[in-house]
């Protein structure tokens, strides 16, 4: 009896050893990364109705697409949706340099492996064998989506605060054209996260990990 | 994306009269928050339609109280905002109220008095006359509308800390309140009254204010969005209470800090 239970412990920790091998997704990845699922959503959607007020281009969105109803609440739902973009994608930020997630997982990236997986994926040769390691194009998008969230939050910044935090502004070039620059930030976001939903839906596996892990 | 819509800046080759009505809440919905977000993918990320709910616009409404504190703490008394050469100056520079151009106030200057009420030593109203006496700065600078489109203007008259001064304010209170010939009204906080570019201005490039920008007074705060930028002001008020305003009960942030 004793020694069944030993063995069925044994057996469980063997199980939980593999389980925790087989782990794709850390933890604090998921919750990060859906964090900021949601608070991006919602910083696109009130950001599309806040535009709408003065158009940059000849241009508005479909208000049936849009958060807030009017410009006064889109800027309720800006402005609160930004802290926590802003605290979820810091705590992201210096977690995968602290952890060393971003120097192992994005890089190395080359040029050449762009191209090289790019032909292999549009030909149906990529692999998705190993889920713990990303290829060269989803290295790629995720370094750019990065640098684009880095962007579209300074900018902004620069537009909130374009007398306190005037030098910022300056850097883009002043308060209009950082509205440009917001904009097309923000379209970048927007084309990767298209591609990026059509990629997690066509290799679901990679949907599971980052849900529940494995 | 969408329909096509007039580009606001740009189009400045005659005043601008914007049909600020598109921009105001629907009158039929009683929640301003409400509507235009009733997107599957909102309800079915949190599991509730939280946009129709009392609770999420109470949210709202405090992390934009919580914003008001943030942004007075970000606010530098000394810090200036950019000025620019004449040469930037918007020309005709952009008209926008919730009203068009004809009905504006039209007030005029011989039964114009500034009243001054609240915790005020003197509260001898002003005349036009007594208020173009004060000592006059100008400035260049850009206004930005809360709408997201800016032009810089230039802009003359005496520092309204300098005024509060005079009239023996009491500094010590939290709020100046304006209240406007059309029933407009705005808050500033004591510190932005005594920021150095916040005007009383009577002029714009050098000609005497007129009636589409706020004639005889405007009060130019450059550290805040336009709609903090009372026109027509008749009325002063100084108080420790907050009573809010126009846009503000609205929905519009408070602070509104630039
Ligand atoms: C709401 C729809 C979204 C879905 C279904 C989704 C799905 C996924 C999946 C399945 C992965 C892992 C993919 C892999 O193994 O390569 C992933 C990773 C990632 N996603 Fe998303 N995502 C969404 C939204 C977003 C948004 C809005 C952003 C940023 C703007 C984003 C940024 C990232 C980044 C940077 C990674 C890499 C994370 C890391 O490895 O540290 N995702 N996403």
């Amino acid at each position: 009896m004793s020694g069944m239970t030993a063995s069925h412990d044994a057996a469980r920790a063997d199980g939980a050893m593999a389980q925790k091998a087989k782990v794709i997704q850390p933890a604090w990845v998921r919750v990060v990364h859906w964090i900021n699922a949601v608070a991006m959503i919602m910083m696109i959607m009130s950001g599309w109705q806040i535009y709408n007020a003065s158009p940059i281009f000849s241009f508005t969105f479909p208000t049936t697409i849009t958060l807030g109803g009017w410009l006064g609440g889109a800027l309720l739902w800006h402005f609160a949706a930004m802290w926590l973009l802003v605290i979820n994608g810091l705590v992201y930020v210096i977690a995968g340099l602290v952890t060393g997630r971003f120097r192992r997982k994005l890089l190395p990236i080359s040029p050449a492996g762009v191209i090289d997986d790019t032909r292999a994926a549009l030909t149906g040769k990529l692999s998705h064998d190993d889920l713990s390691t990303y290829n060269n194009v989803q290295k790629l998008l995720y370094i750019g989506v990065i640098l684009a969230g880095v962007v579209v939050v300074l900018s902004g910044l620069s537009m909130w605060k374009p007398v306190q935090f005037q030098e910022l502004t300056a850097v883009f070039g002043g308060y209009d054209n950082a509205r440009v620059v917001h904009f097309f930030a923000m379209a970048a976001i927007v084309g990767f996260l298209v591609i990026h939903v059509v990629l997690a839906v066509l290799v679901p596996k990679s949907l599971r990990a980052m849900i529940i892990g494995r | 994306m969408g329909r096509t819509s007039k580009i606001i800046p740009g189009v400045d080759q005659t005043l601008l009269v914007k049909d600020a009505a598109l921009l105001l809440p629907d009158p039929a919905r009683r929640r301003f928050l409400a509507g235009g977000a009733s997107l599957g993918a909102l309800t079915l990320l949190t599991g509730c339609d939280v946009v129709d709910s009392f609770s999420a616009e109470d949210v709202l409404k405090k992390i934009s109280k919580f914003n008001d504190a943030v942004q007075a703490r970000i606010f530098d008394p000394n810090k200036l905002a950019p000025t620019y050469s004449e040469s930037m100056i918007k020309r005709p520079f952009p008209f926008n109220a919730y009203y068009t151009l004809d009905e504006a106030p039209d007030v005029k200057a011989s039964e114009y008095k500034l009243e001054l009420t609240g915790m005020i030593a003197n509260k001898k109203p002003w005349t036009l006359d007594e208020l173009y006496k004060l000592p006059q700065d100008k400035q260049i600078t850009r206004h930005i509308c809360v709408e997201g489109w800016s032009a810089i203007g230039s802009w003359s008259g005496p520092k309204l800390g300098d005024f509060l001064k005079t009239i023996g304010a009491d500094t010590s209170a939290k709020y100046v309140r304006f209240i406007c010939a059309e029933g407009y009204t705005t808050c500033l906080d004591m510190p932005t009254c005594f920021h150095p570019q916040t005007q009383m201005s009577f002029r714009f490039d050098d000609q005497i204010l007129p009636r589409a920008y706020g004639y005889p007074m405007k009060v130019r705060v450059p550290t805040r969005l336009g709609f903090k930028n009372p026109k027509y002001v008749v009325g002063m008020e100084v108080t420790n209470e907050y009573k809010g305003g126009y846009w503000e009960d609205y929905g519009y942030n408070d602070y509104s800090g630039l």
